[in-house]
């Protein structure tokens, strides 16, 4: 006996992206059902580093990452619960003068983008920040970005959302998605849902939903290889990435430390992914020449989940080149987490007016097909 | 076919006889273990400077404990044995493990998981105070340090296990104020017949019970916990029987309530789990050979259910000879035959044993400490459920830190699965358990651990850049 | 309540002493001793931090992982590992905190 679910807005993924838009369009008045086929924010809206970071982000990505930013500080606002969002500052680390050319370089474009970084010294380094190794040579610090607890968000989100009165179903596998007449179809499950519009963030399975509607895209499944050791006194002062992007840690408040890179095994069929002893032990020892006081400290987990990457790692975010009133967001490729609220926002403009106010040319789909066909741009008042 | 080699993990009664079993029938065996000596837990032996007085140390089960190190003496040297070595993940058939600060990987061809088994516990208010310990860690302070873990003991939970330490303290000349048991006596007397099975184990309960009390150490049934009180140290137990709230003035607590399986390398070699009613947890599936969901992966002991220290050796004298005969090896069909008889009658025992000494129904008051290693109460554990209607325990683990802790969740693991079930309204079996993630027992962090690579795992510059989270 | 250790020896023990270091003072316990024994034959508990932590041992088997010290420098688990002559025992790992 199925159940049949209308609503203006049907969402595919309960990740970060696809809980925000859910808040987001609830209090725009849209209804909306998100279907997720585990537990919201499960895989990479989940399991990734946490790292709330504009710095280091394509400039293309740099307005989004801007206006996401001024959301993180609203959390408590938004969500009810700061998801332990702090705002540390993030270090990028040059361990060599090739990287303290490429952080100088960086930072001049960031600028330009409306970022201002702070160029470290090896003097003001070694003073400011004692406990880094003595490889590093350079830095360069985002004031004002910090890191947060990724199992916190997402289901915050999704909690918050059905608060306003989003239809969020949990364990509920999407299994087919079509056009039907002006609108969609998805069965999932016990439920069907018609809806007007169709927002795909499923992530690593967003490609299958693209592919779905004509537009199938490269995108590949990876997985981080994060490590996280047991609660230690306060060292960290600053998220730390470094040029290279093979190592990444940061200290939660509880005070374990939690640092990753590279990447773990996955295989999206079998929807398994599991961490690499080769790359956690690379990433243990890398982490301990970065932060050679975690001499002695326990590692005591591992983890990961499953992520979707473009081979420009650069999401797809817009709308479909074959289907009007289809709107992608996924292929986040590790680095979504923080744009999340502003996808949210992104997504909700997308549907309601057909536009939104971040720059998105960047992320369109078709750049991935040698269509001529421009987005299909339409609101709700352009049927077509 | 070449031999295979096969590893065993664990050198308890399970994987003694695991290896001898495939000593004898010349096949190749690595054995890896935990601890510096064999004999895992029950038949634990005490550090060389110890002298080895059998009859004093095992009491009853001199003989088996004597017969056991013996068989291990004279198996070992003929495997590749490894002691001090921690076993930590398994992936693509292999195991990492590491011994000396040094991370190493060993290939299987066979795989015995003998991994033993931890008290299982339950949160009682004030079992965090500095002098409560687990029963089997008591009997580990006696059996392998002669220590008793306090001047006045009470020894509190269910279990076969309250009776044989408490006589076992005792009878050393420690200070055994109290037993205070769970399990009502209509319960232990309704199991009598089944228990009568098995007539010189059932014996040996009723003695310990009767020595007990003949020294005046007060044993109490069908006791309901209230809390261990003091302040930094443990001064009382508190508990309800009848109806009436009783005070045992105490130094040191052992508590317990049975025994939960070590699972987590089964879990980590991708087998396959079933929830046993019985045991009240979830463990690997396994066929009568011992062999699990994953081919060539085989369990034994009680890391793959419990079932005590014979039927431990038993399984693993039966898990190496289906090794054997897979690989050829004739002539085991009588004795497969015959210890399949023997375990079905110890099933049975220990079917008779869980019910007269059924685990307790507890429920944790909201100022309970659950997640020992995290602090974490109850009441934050509930209304996590409540607020993000929380089905499953790892879900719990992500929201709230319950399991997140160094020890990974043994000590929490089950009551945290209990709590998800009663607060959501399901049985337990349908909150699931805690995933195994690797390493499962802590690694230190130090530079030899691993080669130092010229710069991480290579990625083009830039685009691992962006990538990045 | 009595002062002192949490732990009790039993019996007459015929291994002979070690001199070890615990937290900087000169500290005296028996060959054969693990870490956690030699500790709380004169400790209530291993460690001086927070009252409202566990810190006096529990499993004695390696699965509760609250016993770790250091050992020369060294993160051992104290209820596993065995005292050597000489050791520098220190039961507060981490200058703070946990």
């Amino acid at each position: 006996m199925k159940e049949r679910v209308d609503v203006d807005v049907a969402i595919v993924g309960g990740g970060i992206a696809g809980c925000c838009a859910a808040l987001r369009m609830r209090r725009s008045g849209l209804s909306v059902c998100l279907l997720e086929k585990g537990a919201v924010g499960s895989q990479a809206s989940g399991v990734n580093f946490g790292g709330v970071r504009q710095q280091g982000r394509d400039f293309a990505e740099l307005p989004l990452s801007r206006r996401s930013r001024e959301l993180w500080g609203r959390l408590p606002e938004l969500v009810g619960s700061d998801c332990e969002f702090v705002a540390s500052g993030h270090i990028k680390l040059a361990r060599s003068d090739a990287d303290v050319e490429a952080l100088d370089r960086y930072a001049a474009g960031a600028a330009d983008h409306g970022l201002a970084l702070e160029l470290i010294g090896r003097a003001r380094l070694r003073r400011d920040y004692p406990w880094l190794g003595e490889h590093v040579v350079g830095a360069s610090l985002a004031p004002t970005d910090g890191h947060a607890n990724p199992r916190l968000v997402a289901p915050a989100f999704g909690r918050a959302a059905r608060a306003a009165g989003a239809d969020v179903r949990e364990f509920t596998r999407v299994e087919e998605v079509v056009r039907d007449g002006d609108r969609f179809r998805v069965r999932a499950g016990a439920i069907e849902v018609a809806s007007t519009f169709l927002v795909n963030a499923a992530g690593a399975w967003g490609g299958a939903i693209a592919a779905a509607f004509g537009e199938p895209v490269p995108i590949a499944t990876i997985a981080p290889n994060m490590l996280v050791t047991e609660p230690l006194p306060p060292l960290l002062t600053r998220s730390i990435g470094v040029c290279g992007g093979d190592i990444y840690l940061r200290q939660v408040p509880r005070g374990n430390v939690v640092f990753g890179g590279g990447h773990a095994w996955v295989d999206l069929d079998q929807e398994r992914a599991r961490p690499l002893t080769e790359i956690s032990t690379c990433a243990m020892a890398e982490a301990l020449r970065i932060v050679p006081a975690l001499a002695s400290a326990l590692v005591i987990r591992s983890w990961t989940g499953i992520e979707g990457q473009m081979p420009d790692h650069l999401p797809v975010i817009g709308f479909s080149r074959t289907t009007p009133n289809l709107v992608h967001a996924f292929g986040f490729s590790g680095h979504g987490f923080q744009l999340g609220p502003a996808i949210g926002m992104i997504l909700d403009e997308l549907v309601r007016e057909g536009a939104s106010e971040s720059p998105l040319d960047a992320f369109d789909i078709g750049r991935f097909h040698n269509s001529a066909q421009p987005p299909h741009a339409a609101g709700p008042h352009n049927g077509g | 076919m070449t031999d295979p080699t096969t590893v065993v993990v664990g050198a308890g009664p399970a994987g003694i006889r695991a290896a001898e079993a495939l000593v004898r029938h010349g096949l190749r065996v690595v054995v890896l273990d935990e601890s510096a000596r064999a004999g895992g837990q029950i038949y634990r032996q005490p550090p060389d400077a110890f002298e080895r007085a059998y009859a004093k140390r095992y009491g009853f089960e001199a003989r088996k404990a004597r017969a056991l190190h013996d068989a291990a003496a004279r198996v070992l040297p003929l495997a590749d044995y490894r002691p001090s070595t921690l076993v930590w993940n398994v992936w693509q058939r292999a195991l990492d493990v590491t011994r000396d600060g040094r991370i190493e990987r060993v290939p299987f061809d066979a795989l015995v998981l003998a991994t033993g088994a931890t008290d299982r516990l339950m949160p009682i208010p004030g079992w965090t105070r500095a002098g409560v310990y687990s029963l089997g860690g008591a009997q580990i302070a006696l059996k392998y340090q002669d220590c008793a873990i306090g001047r006045r003991i009470a020894l509190l939970g269910t279990g076969p296990l309250l009776y044989l330490v408490a006589f076992q303290y005792r009878k050393a000349g420690a200070n055994v104020v109290a037993v205070l048991d769970t399990a009502p006596a209509a319960a232990k007397r309704r199991a009598l017949p089944q228990l009568a099975a098995s007539p010189r184990t059932l014996a040996k309960g009723i003695f310990y019970r009767a020595w007990l009390a003949s020294r005046r150490v007060t044993i109490e049934e069908g006791v309901v916990p209230l809390d261990i009180a003091g302040g930094e140290r443990v001064d009382a137990v508190r508990y309800r029987r009848d109806g009436v709230e009783r005070r045992i003035d105490c130094d040191a607590v052992a508590l317990g309530f049975g025994l939960r399986s070590e699972t987590q390398l089964a879990d980590l070699a991708g087998c396959v789990f079933e929830f046993d009613a019985q045991d009240a947890q979830w463990l690997p599936r396994r066929d009568a050979d011992g062999e699990t969901s994953v081919p060539g992966v085989y369990v034994a002991g009680d890391g793959a259910g419990i079932g005590g220290a014979d039927a431990a050796e038993l399984w693993g004298e039966r898990v190496g000879l289906a090794i054997a005969q897979r690989h050829g090896r004739a002539g085991a069909d009588a004795r497969i035959a015959a210890i399949d008889r023997r375990l079905a009658r110890l099933a049975r025992f220990r079917a008779a044993l869980d019910r007269a000494f059924a685990i307790p129904a507890l429920p944790p008051g909201d100022d309970t400490v659950v997640c020992r290693c995290e602090s974490v109460r109850a009441g934050a554990a509930r209304a996590a459920i409540r607020d993000f209607g929380v089905v499953d325990v790892n879900r719990l683990k992500a929201l709230t830190r319950v399991g997140m802790g160094r020890c990974q969740g043994r000590m929490c693991g089950l009551a945290a699965a209990a709590l998800v079930a009663a607060e959501s309204g399901r049985d337990v079996a349908a909150a699931g358990r805690l995933r195994a993630q690797p390493p499962i027992k802590p690694l230190v962090m130090m530079p030899s651990l691993a080669p130092v690579p010229a710069r991480g795992p290579s990625a083009p510059q830039g685009a691992a850049e962006r990538s990045t989270p | 309540m009595t002062p002192g250790g949490q732990w009790v020896r039993l019996g007459a023990a015929q291994r002979s002493d070690i001199e070890f270091s615990l937290d900087g003072e000169p500290a005296k316990a028996r060959l054969g001793d693990t870490l956690l024994t030699a500790i709380l034959l004169v400790r209530s508990r291993l460690s001086m931090t927070r009252s409202t932590d566990p810190h006096a041992g529990f499993c004695l088997m390696g699965a509760c992982q609250e016993c770790w010290v250091s050992a020369d420098e060294r993160p051992v688990r104290a209820c596993s590992t065995l005292l050597a002559p000489g050791m520098r025992v220190v039961t507060r790992r981490h200058a703070a905190g946990d």
